[in-house]
């Protein structure tokens, strides 16, 4: 007979010394891993409460400033440099790992409206009655208040002067990536794209409110997204301009500015309701609230250059730093904690549509003026909808036109 | 002097939206990767690849890592959903091969017994086997003869490192089988029924005659839970830390041994119940009933999820393989039926036993073992999870007593015995599966290995709501229901804007809200709507008048044309 019976060495799978690794033999085989599914949605559901627990995106306040904080402005080079114009002329530059302002400077005796940093990042422009936006690669820079004025940093003169309409421009913003191309918003509801070659306007399209401020997609060169007074953002295409991509709706107040990551997938707003919400382009919703008690109306808000953080100026007089991901570990991860991250946001994001797991990832803690405000607005909402049925519905087919949601805000297009 | 031009530096982890309308560049044709003739292949010696392309990987082996059921039609999807399922597939297609290939790295191979020249292996003895086996091996069988203190039932933990063995008249041990280092051993000075290894070796449930105790591996007695009495079975569902106990009074009755409470007590309503297993595939609980049915329940059902009937007489002892895939039950009309599982519930083998089979247990690898009063038989398939053929036995042993209890060892080629006269552990070689995963169940773990696999098996304990027949049921694609697309919408509109609230006149002023004119005015609205359904079903109606027409047309055209009517065509079919 032959016989041979299953005998393990010992020494194979215990280790020899106390210094060394642990050795755990790997066998992949299903049947000896029942229950694959439910154990991973347990996992991902843990993931996702954990993603909760650890959710604590408030790192700091910067303090200094003795009056509102209006504009902020980037250090094209330095990630942690950023300067900030106040109401009362002050212009304070800021450190931000040491988390303390290392220069201050009265720029201006009025309020700093505009504040935009030249490419070279070592020098910066301020303005007092008009918005300013600096040239990406070129010595030039741009100032809108009755028009678009292009100036050459060395000349007195404005270079060229577009105009279009008759009310004031309030913002203006250069492309990042088609950098002669200009877009600024004027308190008539509309919103112009220059060409800074031809020194002419290219379109305009007119909104049903005011857009407060514009802002290029660093990633895609003809997306720019517009923060509205009507709550609302509105994601636009430039080669389309009669819908909007994408209606971005979750505020409960005007949308004062709004800032693009540098992966050019999400972004981030302020609104007068005393919040800043973080959205995914691709999304009407926003995937993230933040909110403190001590921060009040938010004007203006920065996403910094490494996609980490978020700061914002706001009414009283400090600028906050947040984190963009709120329960990332900021610091250097060892290899097993990239392990484990990336197998639980694989987990949430495999399991994100199931019901339980979508509310627990879902919920977000509201103040209770903006969680009022969000109800009375919902049924606001659906009253007028209900009616525009009611319209329809009795109405002779054909006499009342359909418009499309993201249609409905858009007035018109002009070239 | 110019600085050299920087090419396009697009950093790694970003990428196009999806969304955005890129402008349709000139698309420069890639070159397919051009494979390299054999012949043109050749290395600096002259040399040509014998085996060109990648090495080949068995078909069944590749099987069975994949885990999509290709059968299963898919509803009608978006072409979004479609596109991301096809990129699923193909992903499981890649990942399995690799798997597959891992298979390579396996260290262990399992054992055998082969006889020669037409030898017949069932009439092989132990001894012989000890004699032809290593020395490891040889010490791996044993007997103890403890025949004061009653039949004995045993348990192998689920790392197979350890065994519990508790007899009649109250003497409970448990021990390190492999080292032979005993543990704790005890008298509870009361009948023992049945006893279990919950999650690690450090905890012994005992079914004791009129309660279920907790004890220590040290002897302690943790806990006495007064719910479960006249326990006569015990089955813990690893994953779920449930604790299944069938008692006398007929009640099947669920303990969380995590949180420490009482998940569930279902009244199977069959009496006494005496016959119980878990499938280990989805944890559910098959009892064996007197009139020859066996059930399976789950502890978020009252009722049980199926019944098959199995045996003309009362059923004696079930058992199901680790795979989910077959029962073998065995009843008082002397017979041994192989079930299967999935699919339809119909008897695969059977066998008539010269003596009713009391206990039956499956092996890792598919090996059946039955404890037929002092004999022991065990039957074997062909390779790994194969159906047992029921001719001729691989095995047989005969015990000193009648057997009341039989359990294979997890990782080791070792069948455990419990019988009036003591222990036994039997040497069968191929029944465990020799490749163990470290980090389900490893053999050879530290304390703090233990520790660690404790707590994170305590983290992902599965609800035992999700116990069901289909442990996959939870990957499925759900299918929305027209009901449940309405009931979603009217949660997100906030109100349903297809439910027809009753007209409710307005009330009017100046004598226009008599009870008349209101009628009236309800009058008028029903009428409005009557018109409209009318309306409606009389364009239907005209709608399909027009579709049989036109077929009608279709069909004439479609015939041929005769040349001319004759005078005979009236006789033509």
């Amino acid at each position: 007979m032959k016989v041979k019976m299953l005998s393990r060495n010992p020494d194979t799978y215990v280790r020899e010394t106390k210094l060394d690794l642990q050795k755990v033999p790997r066998n992949y085989d299903p049947t000896l891993h029942p229950f694959e599914v439910p154990r991973e949605y347990v996992r991902a559901l843990n993931a996702t409460k954990l993603e909760r627990v650890f959710a604590k995106p408030f790192l700091a306040s910067l303090d200094g400033h003795r009056d509102g904080v209006n504009c902020l402005a980037k250090h094209p080079k330095s990630l942690a440099t950023v300067l900030s114009g106040a109401c009362d002329g002050e212009v304070k530059i800021w450190n931000l790992s040491q988390r303390k302002c290392i220069r201050t400077i009265q720029a201006h005796e009025g309020f700093v409206r505009g504040i935009c940093t030249r490419f070279c990042g070592t020098s910066f422009f301020t303005t007092v009655y008009t918005g300013i936006d600096h040239h990406w690669k070129e010595p030039l820079f741009a100032t809108c208040g009755q028009q678009v004025d292009i100036w050459d940093e060395q000349k007195t003169n404005p270079i060229c002067s577009m105009t279009w309409g008759f009310d004031s421009i309030s913002s203006v913003k250069f492309n990042p990536i088609e950098t002669f191309l200009l877009g600024s918003c004027a308190s008539d509801r509309n919103i112009v794209l220059y060409d800074m070659r031809q020194a002419t306007p290219l379109k305009k399209v007119i909104l049903d409110m005011r857009t407060n401020t514009i802002c290029w997609n660093p990633m895609e060169a003809f997306i720019f997204t517009a923060a509205n007074e009507d709550y609302n953002l509105y994601t636009f295409d430039m080669r389309a301009l009669d819908t909007p991509v994408m209606v971005h709706m979750d505020h409960v107040s005007a949308v004062l500015d709004v800032d693009y990551s540098p992966t050019g997938k999400e972004f981030v707003s302020a609104s007068f309701d005393k919040s800043i919400r973080i959205f995914p382009v691709a999304r009407s919703q926003s995937r993230e609230v933040y909110h403190t008690k001590r921060m009040q109306h938010v004007i203006c808000v920065k996403w910094t250059s490494d996609n980490k953080y978020i700061m914002c100026g706001s009414d009283e007089m400090n600028i906050r730093l947040w984190k963009a991901n709120a329960s990332e570990k900021l610091g250097v991860l060892t290899s097993r904690e990239k392990a484990a991250k990336d197998y639980n946001q694989k987990l949430k994001e495999k399991f994100q549509h199931y019901p339980h797991i979508k509310r627990i990832s879902r919920h977000r803690h509201l103040p209770k003026s903006i969680y009022s405000q969000i109800q009375e607005q919902r049924i606001m909402k659906e009253a007028r909808r209900r009616k525009e049925v009611n319209r329809l519905k009795h109405s002779k087919p054909g006499s009342v036109s359909i418009v499309s949601k993201k249609k409905k805000h858009i007035v018109a297009v002009v070239k | 002097m110019s600085r050299p031009r920087r090419t396009n530096f697009r950093p790694k982890n970003t990428h196009i939206l999806k969304k955005s309308r890129i402008s349709k560049k000139l698309q420069v044709p890639k070159k397919p990767r051009e494979r390299k003739n054999p012949e043109s292949q050749r290395s600096l010696s002259g040399a040509q690849d014998p085996f060109p392309g990648p090495a080949p990987v068995p078909v069944d082996v590749v099987q069975k890592f994949c885990r999509i059921d290709k059968s299963k039609k898919l509803p009608r999807c978006r072409s979004k959903t479609r596109n991301r399922l096809k990129v699923a597939e193909t992903e499981e297609e890649e990942t399995s091969v690799t798997a597959a290939r891992s298979e390579l790295l396996l260290a262990e191979e399992p054992g055998f017994l082969e006889g020669e020249d037409g030898e017949d292996t069932a009439k092989i003895l132990q001894a012989d086997i000890v004699e032809a086996v290593d020395i490891a091996s040889a010490a791996k069988h044993f007997d103890l003869n403890l025949r004061q203190f009653g039949p004995y039932r045993v348990n192998y933990s689920r790392t197979g490192r350890h065994l519990a063995f508790g007899g009649r008249r109250g003497h409970v041990a448990a021990l390190d089988w492999v080292t032979k280092k005993l543990m704790c051993e005890i008298n509870v000075m009361e009948a023992v029924r049945d006893i279990r290894f919950l999650h690690s070796e450090a905890l012994l449930a005992v079914a004791q005659n009129r309660w279920l105790y907790i004890y220590d591996n040290q002897g302690i007695e943790l806990h006495c839970i007064r719910r479960c009495d006249r326990v006569t079975r015990l089955e813990f569902l690893p994953f779920h830390f449930l604790l299944a106990t069938a008692s006398e009074t007929g009640f099947l009755t669920y303990l969380d041994v995590s949180v420490g409470k009482i998940v569930a007590a279902l009244n199977a309503r069959a009496g006494r119940l005496d016959v119980m297993t878990q499938n280990p595939y989805n944890a559910v609980i098959h009892l064996g009933h007197s009139n020859g049915t066996v059930s399976l329940w789950s502890p978020a059902v009252k009722e049980p999820l199926v019944k098959i009937l199995c045996h003309r007489g009362g059923v004696r002892a079930v058992a199901v393989d680790s795979t989910g895939t077959y029962m073998a039950t065995s009843g008082l009309d002397h017979q041994l039926k192989i079930f299967d599982l999935r699919g339809t519930y119909q008897p695969l083998r059977a066998r008539t036993l010269p003596q009713g089979a009391g206990h039956l247990a499956f092996s890792q690898r598919g090996l059946l073992a039955a404890g037929m009063g002092d004999v022991v038989n065990i039957w074997a398939g062909h390779g790994k999870a194969s159906l047992p053929s029921l001719e001729q036995p691989y095995l047989t042993h005969r015990l000193s007593g009648p057997v009341h209890g039989l359990q294979f060892c997890p990782f080791e080629d070792v069948l455990g015995l419990g019988h009036s006269g003591g222990i036994t552990s039997m040497l069968v070689p191929g029944s465990a599966e020799p490749n163990f995963d470290g980090l389900e169940s490893n053999p050879y773990r530290s304390r703090k290995q233990r520790q660690e696999w404790e707590v994170k098996a305590l983290l992902e304990k599965v609800p035992a709501e999700l116990i069901c027949l289909d442990p996959r049921a939870l990957a499925e694609v759900d299918v929305i229901s027209l009901e449940q697309k309405k009931k979603e919408r009217i949660e997100r509109l906030g109100y349903d804007p297809e439910a027809k609230t009753p007209f409710q006149p307005k009330p009017k002023q100046k004598g226009r809200s008599s009870t008349a004119s209101l009628v009236k005015r309800k009058r008028k609205v029903m009428d409005k709507e009557h018109r409209d359904k009318v309306r409606q079903s009389l364009e239907q109606q005209q709608q399909q008048q027009e579709q049989q027409q036109q077929q009608q047309h279709k069909q004439e055209k479609a015939k041929p044309m005769r040349a001319r009517p004759s005078a005979l065509d009236r006789f033509v079919r």
